[in-house]
């Protein structure tokens, strides 16, 4: 296992560089020493006495490895991450470290006191008061009697419920919910404090403020790990990252490093699943499409375009038997998955009797209004109807497009190539039509 | 011994869980606490007039009391059984029902059984207190049953070890067979009619006898709510103190049931937030 230790000057922090720390001992806050977490999937998940004494045993279930011999140190005073893609175990291990799983395997050793912000405000009566619920919160995450009284202006005010603070929670709003949940935890004065992707609560103040009591308790010397996807917020809170993939812990390090390793990794498996895809074809196969291609004004086949060029799509049909009234459809979408257009041959009014052997149908677009991004064709053939699919190919072919005109940078997917004009109060009008030659 | 400190540790904890099953309860009932007298007390009424007026059972007045009255001496039953069998229920169903809390934070998970039986305590004792004024009104002098409440009320804790050991068990069993609230159910009403509440136990004896079958009453009293409920009624309605035998009898299983209670729970409790 490659380790770095970092000591007060973390890496890639960014503009947001963390306060000087508190003296920080290294010692470690949390051991992980060879931790493995079995699950068991049940097949049929029959939980009564009549299934399991006729089976002979409880129902049958399949072993799944959420972790598999992970080790980790986590020195007192730093805000550690743990990444990974969903399923890869890294919540599982935050679980273990708040006692809530007990792994098969190995120990997890935590000095101090230990708050989870699992999920904010579990364990609320709806029917108490928010008052009740405080105490009865702050005593299950570990706070006695007298330390409540002492902070519990502080956490009514934190979470900005002094108002409702005598009302059954039953009749808060879920952000009220988790804002007090949120204050509640945070105010318990954990030494160690475990947080899954409850970063993003409550509005906007609310969240600076969330914000500020997390740099609050890392200028403390406290300990905190975070588990999230925002991979910017991560590089910005983290001092370290530890990174894992099906269970297995695959780097530790400076939070950048590894961030931005992950990060490469993710991205060459997306592309290898956007391939995978592409080529998804049902349909009958009387009569199907060969390929298709777009060509640039100049006959050129091309797959970089810019917004507003004039471009021809072709699509090269081959009819093995005679296909009576067929329609031929094409659709745009962006990587996203989302519909641009889906024009076909029947509603433009062309009618084209049959078909028989080889043949090109062609879309012609004199501006292409498409903004830089980039998308992916489908192509389809059917019959007149439109129920019966001789040729669907999903996503046969992906194109770029880079800026042209009109240029737009606000974002979006298309153009929609309009003029402005504005009137200035002597009514004389200025125009700027599009600046289209 | 490991835990026995964390159970101390989170004594703070236990009053607090047990504030919010004491203020949950009857929330958004009109009536609320009196709920928790009238149920008894309705009890009392329907058993007096099938057990004591129908049937006309036929018991002996209390030795030292004087006291003569079936409602009375049913009651010195009935409170004990209800707290058992409501304890049992209501523990059962505290793992399932705090499902959310046992995923998302840790805390020693024998505090929601706990914490359930220890609210139908705050319970058993108003009603006791209302057995009182029953015992105050009805018998010969109120003085005299007021030494009786010592010994009662450390009969109270024995039943709490024994109730809250048994729904450990029960609630731990019951998230990984569903099956075990309703088979409880059933068994619950056996249980109630193999405990002397509504009949006394002489009833039974005197059945054993004429049957010659002495066996009976070893099964029969096998059941220790047997013996819980007999003290119970001896100390407050016979104002008589139990034998040593009795005594070490209650206490050997009150003890017992609790420790293995802890320890079975303790054995499966690692997975619970998983199987829930």
């Amino acid at each position: 296992m490659d380790q770095h230790r970092s000591d007060g000057s973390s890496g890639g922090s960014g503009p947001n560089a963390p306060a000087p720390r508190a003296a920080r001992t290294a010692t470690n806050a949390i051991t992980v020493r060879n931790v493995s977490k079995k699950f068991r999937l049940y097949n049929d998940r029959n939980q009564s006495l009549k299934a399991t004494l006729s089976r002979g045993r409880r129902a049958r279930y399949e072993d799944f490895q959420a972790l598999q011999d992970v080790s980790l140190d986590i020195e007192q005073g730093t805000t550690y991450g743990l990444i990974g893609e969903n399923g890869s175990g890294k919540s599982t291990l935050l679980k273990c470290m708040a006692r809530i799983l007990r792994p098969e395997q190995g120990s997890i050793e935590v000095v101090g006191k230990v708050s989870a912000l699992l999920e904010l405000g579990a364990g609320f009566h709806p029917e108490l008061s928010g008052r009740e619920n405080v105490f009865l919160n702050a005593a299950i995450l570990g706070l006695s009697g007298k330390e409540v009284t002492r902070r519990f202006d502080e956490i009514v005010e934190f979470a900005g419920l002094e108002q409702f603070i005598d009302s059954p929670v039953k009749n808060y709003s879920s952000g009220m919910y988790v804002r007090l949940g949120f204050s509640v935890a945070i105010n318990v004065d954990p030494d160690v404090l475990l947080v899954d992707e409850v970063l993003a609560v409550g509005d906007e103040q609310f969240q600076r403020r969330c914000n500020e009591k997390f740099s609050e308790m890392r200028d403390k010397g406290k300990t905190i790990v975070v588990v999230s996807h925002g991979m910017s917020a991560m590089r910005t809170i983290c001092d370290q990252v530890a990174w894992l993939e099906h269970g297995v812990l695959q780097k530790v390090g400076d939070a950048g490093e590894v961030i931005d390793e992950y990060i490469a990794q993710v991205q060459t498996d997306r592309q290898e699943v956007a391939e995978d895809e592409t080529g998804a074809r049902w349909g009958s196969g009387e009569a199907v499409i060969d390929h298709v291609e777009i060509v640039d004004r100049d006959n050129r086949p091309t797959t970089r375009l810019q917004t507003g060029d004039a471009v021809t799509v072709r699509i090269h049909f081959d009819a093995r038997e005679t296909v009576e009234r067929p329609v031929f459809g094409f659709a745009v979408f962006t990587l996203e998955g989302l519909l641009v257009t889906g024009p076909n041959t029947r509603e433009a009014g062309v009618e084209c009797a049959r078909i028989d052997g080889r043949g090109v149908v062609e879309l012609t677009i004199d501006r292409m209004l498409l903004l830089p991004g980039t998308y992916d064709i489908s192509v389809s053939l059917y019959d007149h109807a439109i129920t019966h699919p001789y040729d669907f190919r999903q996503k046969v072919l992906r194109f770029d497009v880079e800026a042209g005109t009109p240029h737009e940078t606000f974002g979006g997917v298309v153009s929609l190539d309009g003029r402005w004009a504005v009137t200035a109060a002597d009514r004389s009008p200025a125009r700027s039509g599009n600046t289209e030659p | 011994m490991n835990v026995l400190t964390e159970l101390v540790q989170s004594r703070e904890l236990l009053t607090n869980l047990t504030l919010r099953e004491l203020r949950g309860k009857y929330k958004r009932s009109i009536l609320g606490w009196t709920w928790s007298l009238l149920n008894p007390i309705s009890l009392m009424v329907i058993y007096t007039v099938v057990f004591g007026l129908l049937f006309g059972a036929q018991i002996d007045p209390g030795q030292n009391s004087g006291l003569d009255s079936f409602p009375i001496w049913l009651m010195c039953g009935l409170l004990p059984w209800n707290f058992v069998s409501q304890s049992l229920s209501g523990a059962m169903a505290t793992v399932i029902g705090n499902a959310g809390l046992i995923k998302k934070v840790y805390f020693p998970r024998e505090l929601l059984p706990f914490s359930l039986v220890l609210s139908l305590d705050v319970s058993f004792l108003i009603e006791m207190a209302v057995l009182l004024a029953f015992i105050a009104v009805l018998g010969s002098s109120v003085v005299g049953v007021l030494p009786w409440l010592v010994p009662a009320l450390l009969l109270v804790v024995a039943l709490t070890a024994y109730a809250a050991g048994l729904g450990l068990i029960l609630a731990v069993a019951n998230v990984y067979f569903r099956d075990v609230q309703y088979l409880f159910g059933i068994l619950l009403n056996l249980w109630f009619y193999s405990t002397p509440v509504v009949y006394p136990i002489s009833l039974v004896e005197n059945f054993a006898n004429s049957h010659n079958a002495p066996w009976l009453l070893t099964v029969y009293k096998a059941n220790p709510m047997v013996e819980y409920v007999g003290i119970f009624r001896s100390l407050l309605y016979d104002w008589t103190a139990p034998g040593l035998s009795s005594t070490l009898y209650v206490l050997v299983w009150s003890v017992g049931i609790f420790v293995a209670g802890l320890w079975i729970f303790r054995r499966f409790e690692g997975r619970l937030a998983e199987e829930l």
